[in-house]
């Protein structure tokens, strides 16, 4: 029998700010235990909370990059539960008119980026506050609890079971990962929690229309996880339902050692959370003056960037365009701090080296940057110098071989040095002129008879030998391109 | 001294003719021979107190006084207050000791009063008589064996035994007023907003406002002045310009607009209370006021959607209350479950168990739409009753509970008779509207009666006013409950 996989995610981003979502309190991670909880974060009795301001410029550049409606107003509201690290006994959180509402993202699933693009549909991203955390090490058969967490923003994005696999899921949730970080809206930091998701899934036999009762997996951290989980969760739905069984609606945990899910409760024990509007808050009302100063402040969204880097028209806004290749522009647009590296060195080379750019971006600087695990941020070559470096491969100063050398004696501790100083003490500085090359070539000629006899007799191999030898009188400083022009040459005449 | 209002008392404190220290003490003592009895105040602490009319004193001595300055004023121990036992009235906080100051509280320090002590209350302000209190009821200083009504009796008992010159109090719906009634005194709710509710433990957030009890209207407006002020704290807290609230205390009578709705004066009001309310409003019309009968049809709707409303709130609100991090907390239990489950049975009164219960029965899943959604939509038609009232008339009056106090323990088992105390008020604070109460007779067995003014959104200064003048011509405010000479 054919099934069908139906994913739809939950995913929660921390938000990028100072300051929590309803206090004054400092959301920096890892503070010591209940360091950074004031009087709110800790619910006293008879505080308030004051909604932070900055949080709701966050949500609103979410939602206008997906192409979203800003609901205004928009409500907080209670959700009601019992829990030690939840200290008022509810959550502020958002359920009839969240702030964000529709919009939709692209993704490509396929290994061939030309192929498989699929729209995933985002029913709504709301905000509310995280809950702290519960310690049940150390404190000799006590639970400990750390309130730093409690009260941190977060933006709940909620998609439609738009998903067809856990490909597709990964692909989706990368895409919003890559879009928050790209934002600024979110570190999108996974092993600190700042970025986990819920994943909702079901089957149905292919062509059914209706979808199947859903199981919810919790808490997902890597996207590795996120992949294992939905494959054991569809492959056991699957069973179940190919054994004559059937799917009860379930909240479950997925174990990443033995990679299975496991149930944490049921629907029937599932609780009652009386949702009910905040009184302590107003409905949150944005105008739209407020949402076009937001979306002024706002940078180019990673989808707009992406094609303006493939597209070879200057676009009516004036902004330039390189004419790269999808892939290239997949590369570069990973991440924002990638894309403006990018676009800092080609702009000073110009856009018709758009194409070399990439490639140094995407190949020597990213290689580098692996190794040494870094952001490219905190690359020691700026844009600038790798722009001049680029420069002298243009201008025929050095060769792109020379080039790398260069580049990776630079990395290697000689920043703030350019291109130009290393060429100059090192001696670089590629030889063009044709009448010392001439003389070279001539010169390994006479001295490789055999290699010459082999070439006259068709073994092209010979060539790249004669080439080579020439490189070596130079020390790789001949200009390639010339060597290869005059060596053809003056075999020609030999012939 | 002790029937001084609060301008006096400011004149003889700015004349050095006497020093906050003496005034304290003074009150000090009046509390230490009266509170055995009477029970109005949880917690005085002597030292502290004296400290504050210290720093008083020196105010008033650099020139750095404001009216209010060295002033006892007794707080409502529903106000998070540093340093003190914090209770609210309950088991849950009896081991609380406030580390911060309401709004409220902060703002009578900066003003220089002295805090007096923290006085009695329904538990987490749920009672109309002050007979949920973990530390036992408070006694009406007019007759002993009758309640002083609630939540806020401690408060009003305390400004009608003359225990403090005047004190704080919080309504939610009728919890400054009817007791203001009950006590013989005069207590304002200002306009929802007007009062941060910040430090003020929320029992229904959307209802609760925080304002004065005193002797008379002149000195509410003194209260007020203090009281009100906008606190980015409290996201409801209203950006209004400060007002001078005794501004308008002269203002005449004369051409007033007095509308009776009709609904105030129909089945479950007592005799002895219509007659006081209609010589006062005789007084009125003496003065030169206009009475028109109006209507406010969905009056009958209010205390059953203030018993969604609240509760629903109150249910959610009491949740902070678990054990985990202050308060009570169960000295033996299971698990957290139990622990849960204990700390609460034990922490809190049947009274608040019941509200918690309701509350979290109106707001269940199934059940949200009918209940709360409908009376969220019914509250609304409530407002809308007083904005067509408005139209016709400035202020609106009426008795400010059906009955004079009641005996204590009357009620206590049926808490539909209770709640019913609270038929006039409870319309004003769904409705967000300013109401206060001043004495304006006695009926049975010498027990007070207040008359309810209600004023439109922001009449705090015209309400007062209107009061002022009736208690410039009459003398009801001026009265006391017989109590032991001093």
């Amino acid at each position: 029998m054919q099934w069908e996989v139906v994913v739809g995610l939950e995913i929660h981003t921390q938000l990028l700010t100072q300051s929590k979502l309803f206090s004054g309190a400092s959301t920096t991670f890892g503070g010591a235990p209940n360091s950074q909880a004031c009087a709110v974060d800790i619910a006293l009795p008879g505080v308030l909370p004051v909604l932070n301001r900055g949080v709701v410029e966050l949500a609103v550049k979410f939602g206008l990059s997906i192409d979203a409606r800003i609901n205004s107003p928009s409500i907080f509201a209670r959700k009601n539960y019992f829990y030690p690290d939840l200290p008022k006994g509810y959550q502020i959180s958002q359920f009839e008119l969240p702030i964000v509402e529709g919009g939709q993202i692209n993704i490509q699933t396929g290994k061939n980026n030309e192929e498989d693009e699929r729209i995933i549909n985002i029913t709504r991203a709301h905000l509310e506050e995280d809950a702290g955390k519960s310690l049940h090490e150390d404190f000799h058969g006590m639970t400990g609890i750390d309130l730093n967490r409690a009260g941190t923003p977060l933006l709940e994005i909620v998609s439609e079971p738009d998903m067809r696999s856990s490909a597709e899921a990964v692909a989706f949730a990368k895409k919003i990962h890559t879009l928050v970080r790209w934002l600024g809206i979110s570190d999108g930091n996974m092993e600190e929690g700042s970025f986990r998701c819920d994943a909702n899934v079901s089957v149905r036999r292919l062509g059914d229309d209706t979808l199947g009762t859903r199981r919810e997996i919790k808490n997902l951290n890597s996207f590795r996880y996120l992949q294992q989980a939905i494959e054991y969760e569809a492959e056991f739905q699957k069973y179940i339902l190919e054994t004559g069984g059937k799917i009860k609606q379930a909240t479950v945990l997925f174990d990443s050692e033995k990679r299975e899910t496991h149930v944490m409760r049921t629907k029937e024990d599932s609780h009652d959370y009386r949702y009910f509007p905040d009184p302590d808050l107003l409905p949150l009302i944005i105008s739209s003056d407020w949402i076009e100063e937001i979306r002024a402040s706002m940078v180019e969204p990673p989808d707009l960037c992406f094609s303006r880097f493939i597209d070879s028209e200057i676009g009516s806004n004036g902004k330039e365009t390189y004419a790269l290749s999808k892939y290239d522009a997949t590369m570069l647009t990973v991440d924002i701090d990638i894309a403006t590296y990018f676009e800092k060195v080609v702009r000073i080379i110009g856009r018709k080296e758009a194409k070399l750019c990439a490639n140094w971006v995407i190949g020597e600087v990213a290689t580098r940057l692996n190794q040494d695990n870094k952001n490219i941020t905190a690359s020691p070559i700026s844009p600038q110098q790798l722009a001049e470096l680029i420069l002298r491969i243009c201008d025929g100063t050095v060769s792109g071989k020379t080039a790398k050398d260069i580049f990776n004696t630079m990395w290697d501790g000689e920043s703030h040095t350019s291109a130009d100083e290393i060429i100059k003490i090192k001696g670089l500085r590629q030889i063009s002129n044709s009448d010392e090359i001439t003389k070279l070539v001539d010169m390994v000629l006479i001295e490789n008879p055999q290699q010459v006899a082999d070439f006259c007799r068709g073994k092209e191999r010979a060539f790249n030998s004669l080439v080579g030898q020439v490189m070596k009188k130079t020390k790789g400083k001949a200009n390639p391109a010339q060597v290869n022009d005059i060596l053809k040459e003056r075999l020609k005449k030999k012939n | 001294m002790f029937n001084s209002s609060l301008n006096q008392l400011s004149t003889l404190l700015a004349t050095k003719r006497v020093s906050s220290i003496e005034l304290t003490r003074d009150f000090l003592r009046n509390i230490k021979s009266l509170n055995k009895e009477y029970n109005a105040f949880i917690t005085v602490n002597e030292e502290m107190s004296l400290d504050q009319a210290r720093i008083a004193d020196a105010m008033i001595a650099s020139g750095e006084g404001s009216p209010l300055t060295g002033i006892p004023i007794a707080h409502k121990d529903i106000f998070c207050t540093k340093g003190w036992l914090t209770t609210c009235g309950s088991k849950m906080l009896s081991n609380f000791i406030s580390p911060y100051d309401a709004h409220v509280i902060e703002l009578f320090n900066k003003a220089g009063t002295v805090n007096i002590g923290k006085t009695n209350m329904d538990e987490f302000a749920m009672g109309s008589s002050n007979e949920t209190s973990f530390y036992g009821p408070v006694k009406n200083p007019w007759d002993i064996l009758s309640v002083p009504g609630g939540s806020s009796g401690g408060s009003a008992c305390a400004v009608a035994a003359r225990m403090a010159p005047a004190a704080t109090g919080t309504d939610t719906g009728g919890s400054i007023r009817q007791p203001a009634s009950l006590c013989g005194v005069s207590g304002i709710k200002p306009t929802y907003g007007l009062v941060s509710r910040y430090g003020m433990i929320a029992f229904a957030s959307s209802l609760d406002q925080g304002g004065p009890i005193a002797k008379s209207a002149a000195d509410l407006a003194l209260m007020l002045n203090v009281m009100v002020g906008f606190d980015a704290r409290d996201s409801t807290s209203l950006q209004h310009e400060n007002e001078d609230y005794t501004r308008e205390l002269k203002g005449p009578i004369e051409g007033l607009r007095i509308g009776l709705p009709k609904e105030y004066f129909a089945e479950g009001l007592s005799d002895d209370v219509s007659r006081a309310v209609d010589a006062a409003v005789a007084e009125y019309s003496k003065l030169g006021a206009k009475i028109i009968e109006v209507s406010l049809p969905n009056t009958k709707l209010s205390i059953p959607v203030y018993y969604v409303l609240a509760p629903a709130e109150a249910s959610s609100n009491l949740s902070r209350f678990d054990g985990v991090r202050y308060g009570h907390r169960s000295e033996e239990y299971n698990n957290l479950d139990d622990m849960y489950l204990k700390s609460r049975t034990q922490g809190f009164g049947a009274e608040v168990k019941r509200r918690i219960l309701i509350g979290t029965y109106v707001l269940s899943h199934g059940y949200y739409d009918a209940y709360y959604i409908k009376a969220q939509k019914l509250r609304r038609l409530i407002a809308q009753d007083f904005t067509g009232v408005f139209k016709q008339c400035d202020v609106i009056m009426g008795p400010t509970s059906p009955s004079v106090a009641f005996s204590l323990g009357e009620r206590s088992n049926d808490p539909l008779q209770m709640y019913l105390s609270d038929a006039y008020t409870a319309a004003a604070s769904l409705a967000g509207l300013p109401g206060m109460s001043i004495p304006v007779g006695f009926g049975k067995k010498n027990r007070p009666v207040g008359l309810h003014i209600i004023g439109n959104y922001f009449a705090e200064a015209k309400i007062l006013s209107i009061a002022h003048q009736f208690q410039q011509v009459t003398d009801w405010h001026t009265k006391m409950p017989d109590i032991k000479k001093f």
